[in-house]
């Protein structure tokens, strides 16, 4: 009996779960980026809840393991224009979205640090 | 708003319906300016989680919190129409969890003038106290947010004759006077839990508790009404898939009694409501988004009934949103409170009753529709906006106030039609960052089958424009600077009640005059701290002119004090100072 709860057990930790709370880092500098990140996040099936820090960059994500991955929703981000660790967007793609958030700029990011 | 005052607008307090039933004449009037935050105005229908009742639109007042208000607030103010008022608020930090506030303001008129020579009071006199306080807790880690409030006022407000004494004068038919002595106490509790691990779903829960007891006489003419009321609802928010789509959901309950007599005639009521709702919202994360709420209730006077409304909003192009709403609203008419003008007058009170359950007739049910579009523009590389809006409210029924009988006011339900549509358009442009002008043009069509045939609406004009120029200089040490604001209203002719039926002397023309008003203000921002403003109300000093028929024979048959159209006090100077500490 005890065993069998055992293996329960560890099934259900191997489980996917339904409302993962993950946390990515993703390159940009402003409340335009904001929308264009959490956009891109949202429209990626599986994510339930995306939002992204202006100051820490960092994207908060609630998405629903069986149905996507955290790599997933970094490609789906990438093709908007941002950057992740490890996938980074298209020259073509980057240099299309708006002069205010080109993140790669430095005097664009000194800018907004002033802000 | 859209030509329909108060009684078809639903007043919020924080999303609390606040301002009903016996309070519904006063407004805002009795919410202190200072402790108002923030107002969010929703033209046409809005949104079923408040209730049934709102028709053409909502007011929500945000009051001061005590977690952003400044710890110490003190504002003064003097007017050379006697009107003197104090606000202040102090807010303390208990514990990292729980702050509180302590807001207090008072009013006081105690000179009379008659500058106009009719032997009336051209201001009422009054004495206000107003006290609340707010209890604040936040648990950001938990997800636990609540606020309780108490508040108590006393009100106290004197009209008539310029020598009428109460103590010696009232009951008497000499001298005509009259006094509105309102106590109101308001208590609620908001508890509101967000899931740490699902930020995107929480509960809330609130509960409302008022008693509004108003004394009062006019004249011989006695109104005394007390309304308790108790208000609760349990909500639910959520998404589906994930957070462009989301609900809410959930519950509502509200117990109203009355005990009202008028001229001592007993027309006490209870009434109660309990109903359900969802409302769904979309949003694109792009260019689109909706909002559709349906929720069905059943009352004891109303009955039971379903109300669905519908919002949309949609970008199609750069700097440009169309909006469009249709719903559903309806009311009990409180035929006294709402009206209660009516007592300072000889008319006589006729209700004709079709045996309905809200003193002898029908609840007042409306749609209304309403479309607007918004679009920005750059001109001269500065930036401004331009909105149209148009609005229609369309009555299935209403309860008709009738004054087009001299002697008489009239209520009875709508054999016909009735309508209210309203077209704005408005500009917005920023010169710079130190001076903006606003522009804006109201035009109202309302229309009413009366028992005397189709009418527009009186003392309602068809035509309004507003102009407001704002300029600040630019801030020394980043705080210190002036601020100047003028502001113009042009009001238009607007239709008088009927009097033709009155002796000659007592006669009005068929319309009033058009006439036009300005307003200055100008403030000198001394340091964070400190702030003076010195300011001037109808500075070109109209006024209308003989605002009370018989006004020479108060207790005569042709006395009337309600067709009010324009200013009766003329130019105001007034003064204030404000002083804040973080």
């Amino acid at each position: 009996m005890f065993c069998l709860l055992l293996v329960g057990l560890s099934a259900e930790a191997q489980k996917k779960k339904k409302n993962f709370k993950v946390a990515i880092e993703v390159d940009g500098v402003c409340m335009m980026c904001k929308k264009r990140i959490e956009k891109a996040a949202l429209n990626s099936k599986g994510v339930k809840f995306a939002t992204w820090d202006v100051k820490t960059h960092l994207l908060s994500l609630i998405i629903d393991e069986n149905k996507t991955d955290t790599k997933t929703i970094q490609k789906n981000v990438a093709a908007v224009g941002h950057d992740t660790k490890g996938i980074k967007a298209k020259d073509h793609v980057y240099n299309g979205i708006n002069p205010c958030c080109k993140y790669r700029d430095k005097k664009v990011v000194d800018a907004h640090d002033d802000l | 708003m859209l030509g329909l005052k108060s009684p078809y607008l639903l007043i919020t307090q924080e999303n609390l319906p606040s301002i009903r039933g016996a309070a519904q004449v006063f407004g805002l009037t009795f919410t202190p300016g200072t402790w108002v935050e923030s107002i969010q105005i929703t033209k046409g229908a809005g949104s079923v989680i408040n209730g049934y009742e709102s028709i053409s639109g909502q007011i929500n007042a945000e009051l001061v919190k005590p977690f952003t208000d400044k710890r110490f607030f003190l504002n003064t103010y003097g007017s050379l129409g006697g009107r003197l008022e104090l606000n202040t608020h102090f807010n303390h930090k208990i514990s990292e969890k729980w702050q509180t506030g302590l807001y207090i303001h008072g009013n006081y008129r105690g000179e009379k003038f008659d500058r106009n020579k009719d032997n009336f009071l051209d201001n009422p006199l009054t004495n206000q106290v107003n006290v609340m306080s707010r209890w604040q807790y936040l648990d950001a880690e938990k997800g636990w947010v609540s606020f309780i409030n108490v508040r108590y006022m006393n009100d106290a407000k004197q009209t008539g004759e310029i020598n009428f004494n109460p103590s010696l004068d009232k009951g008497g038919s000499d001298i005509w006077g009259g006094e509105i002595d309102t106590k109101r106490f308001d208590s609620s509790l908001k508890l509101g839990y967000v899931f740490p691990e699902l930020p995107f779903q929480s509960f809330g829960f609130q509960f409302a508790y008022s008693n509004h007891e108003q004394d009062s006489y006019f004249g011989l003419k006695t109104y005394d009404i007390k309304h308790e009321s108790i208000y609760s609802n349990l909500l639910f928010n959520s998404i589906i898939g994930d957070t462009r789509s989301k609900f809410t959901t959930g519950i509502n309950f509200t117990y109203d009694t009355y005990d009202e007599f008028v001229n001592s005639i007993n027309f006490s009521r209870n009434e109660n409501s309990f109903g359900g709702f969802f409302e769904y919202a979309y949003d694109n994360l792009d260019n689109f988004s909706f909002t559709t709420g349906l929720r069905v209730d059943t009352h004891n006077l109303l009955g039971t009934f379903i109300t669905p409304r519908v919002h949309l909003r949609y970008a199609p192009w750069e700097k440009a949103v169309f909006r469009g709403s249709v719903g559903q609203g309806r009311k009990s008419a409180n035929v006294f409170a709402e009206n209660q003008q009516l007592f300072a007058s000889a008319r006589q009170i006729d209700i004709q009753s079709s045996g309905g359950k809200i003193y002898g007739l029908d609840p007042e049910v409306a749609w209304n529709y309403g479309i607007s579009y918004l679009q920005g523009f750059n001109l001269f590389d500065k930036k401004g906006d331009i909105t149209f809006d148009f609005y229609r409210t369309h009555f299935q029924n209403q309860v008709v106030v009738d004054w087009e009988n001299p002697q008489r006011i009239s209520f009875y339900n709508l054999e016909g039609e009735s309508y209210a549509n309203s077209f704005q358009t408005e500009v917005n442009y920023f010169f710079n960052e130190y001076l903006n002008v606003r522009l804006a043009y109201k035009f109202y069509d309302i229309e009413t089958d009366y028992n005397s045939g189709k009418l527009s609406k009186p003392l309602t004009p068809n035509h309004r424009f507003f102009a407001n120029i704002s300029y600040e200089t630019k801030p020394v040490e980043l705080i210190k600077q002036w601020k100047f604001d003028l502001t113009y209203n042009f009001i238009g002719d607007q239709r008088l009640p009927d009097t033709s039926s009155n002796p000659i002397e007592y006669q009005l023309e068929e319309y009033s005059n058009s006439y036009s008003l300005l307003n200055a203000q100008v403030t000198k921002v001394f340091s964070k701290k400190f702030e003076m403003y010195f300011g001037v109300e109808n500075l070109t000093n109209f006024t209308q002119k003989n605002p009370i028929l018989a006004s020479d024979n108060p207790f005569g048959a042709n006395f009337d004090s309600t067709i009010i159209y324009g200013p009766i006090f003329g130019r105001m100077f007034y003064s204030g100072l404000r002083f804040k500490i973080d």
